[in-house]
């Protein structure tokens, strides 16, 4: 069965949809990912839908559940890269996803992730080194 | 086969363009100053020859057969052509129907002594010139309607532009009334410019919309919520007194949304929102630097 693979990024979760979605994949993400929020403990999820062309009403709300599940679990989400077509679709769909925050692509999703958090890479480098010589 | 009016005509081409020329001139309201005489006279002996070729093939109820093309030609070329000079549908209309007058004069001159002929050669030119006329204002209207499209098009280009005041901010001036087929248009190009430019504000200035109702203000909000789903945030500005009003009195909810009064103060926030400080520069510093 297909699936989209989910990279751990620190405290985040990472994930890029390079192909179209269709309904039984985009479920299985949907599963996983919480799976994975739980499991590791992340702080923050982000989904890259750059390559994603078409979507439809289930994927949007696939996408909302996504983002009100994580929050509940304590983990923000942010969707970052959607393509002009994508964001006119949905919104004449109506769907706004409220509650999903928005990024113009990876990099600035990744700050925007961090603030939300109240991290900075600086800080968590500092604090990850000290942990990495303990283990040693 | 031939028919009699065929046969009139061909006899009394000359004549019956001449009268032709005579009626479409006789009409008070042409404007000589649009077409110029050889050019009248070319395109009605063109017309007619093509009438007369057209007869003596035998058809004469059918304009749309295929022994009519070069009329239809000739007729649709001459009605678009007019169109986009400005002629009125009058004018274009009574260079079909004088034809008329000059055949019927001809017929009647030949068969003054035969009423039945006549009246049977009249009733069928009449038909057929009556569907010439028609499809002649058919076609008018079509060339007119050409040439609004052209001008929508050109409108909608001239009034959505992009305009990137600075780095990560994009403005854009809507002027003009905000109707679906715009809105569409303005969100295309708004969305594909924040792909293009990676910009994370766009400035949506309104100063220019005569009137928001509720379809605007929907289109407005549409508008914002596809800019926030693509990462970027959308500051509408530009709202007069009369629109803030109308907006509240119509009970429409713009308080997810940031809203400026002016383009200045939209500009502030996002410069505000970017962490960007813009302040006047000590004279004297300024001095010293040079």
């Amino acid at each position: 069965m297909d699936r989209i693979p989910i990279l751990k990024m620190g405290p985040f979760l990472l994930v890029t949809i390079q192909v179209d979605l269709y309904d039984r994949l985009a479920l299985n993400l949907e599963n996983d990912l919480i799976t994975m929020v739980s499991k590791t403990e992340a702080k923050g999820v982000l989904i890259d839908i750059s390559a994603v062309s078409i979507v439809d009403s289930f994927m949007g709300r696939i996408l909302g559940n996504i983002a009100s599940m994580s929050r509940i679990m304590d983990a923000e989400t942010v969707v970052v890269g959607m393509q002009p077509a994508v964001a006119i679709t949905l919104v004449e769909l109506g769907l706004t996803l409220q509650g999903v925050h928005t990024a113009l692509n990876v990099e600035k999703g990744m700050e925007l992730l961090q603030n939300k958090i109240g991290l900075n890479l600086l800080n968590q480098e500092e604090y990850q080194e000290p942990a990495d010589d303990t283990d040693l | 086969m031939k028919n009699a009016t065929s046969k009139v005509i061909r006899k009394n081409k000359a004549q019956i363009l001449e009268s032709w020329m005579k009626y479409q001139l006789t009409d008070e309201d042409l404007r000589d100053d649009l077409m110029n005489m050889e050019e009248l006279h070319g395109q009605s002996e063109q017309l007619l020859d093509s009438f007369l070729n057209a007869l003596e093939s035998g058809n004469m109820n059918d304009i749309n057969a295929r022994e009519f093309e070069p009329i239809r030609d000739t007729l649709g070329e001459i009605s678009v052509m007019r169109a986009r000079r400005g002629y009125s549908p009058r004018e274009t209309g009574t260079f079909v129907l004088s034809l008329k007058q000059s055949l019927f004069d001809a017929l009647e001159k030949e068969f003054k002594s035969q009423p039945e002929i006549l009246y049977k050669e009249i009733i069928l030119v009449n038909n057929l010139l009556d569907s010439l006329s028609i499809f002649t204002f058919e076609t008018f209207i079509k060339g007119r309607e050409e040439v609004i499209l052209r001008q929508t098009d050109e409108i909608n280009e001239i009034s959505t532009p992009v305009i990137r005041v600075w780095e990560g901010i994009l403005a854009l001036p809507i002027i003009g009334t905000l109707d679906s087929a715009r809105t569409q248009i303005v969100m295309e190009n708004l969305l594909q410019e924040i792909v293009a430019t990676g910009s994370s504000i766009a400035i949506l200035d309104i100063s220019g919309v005569p009137a928001v109702d509720s379809l605007v203000a929907q289109h407005l909000i549409k508008t914002v919520s596809a800019t926030r789903l693509m990462g970027a945030e959308c500051i509408i500005s530009g709202i007069r007194a009369e629109i803030a009003q109308t907006i509240v009195h119509l009970g429409i909810d713009l308080s997810n949304i940031k809203t400026k009064a002016s383009l200045a103060s939209a500009l502030r926030l996002a410069y505000d929102m970017m962490g960007v400080e813009v302040k006047k520069m000590d004279r004297r510093s300024k001095i010293s630097l040079l």
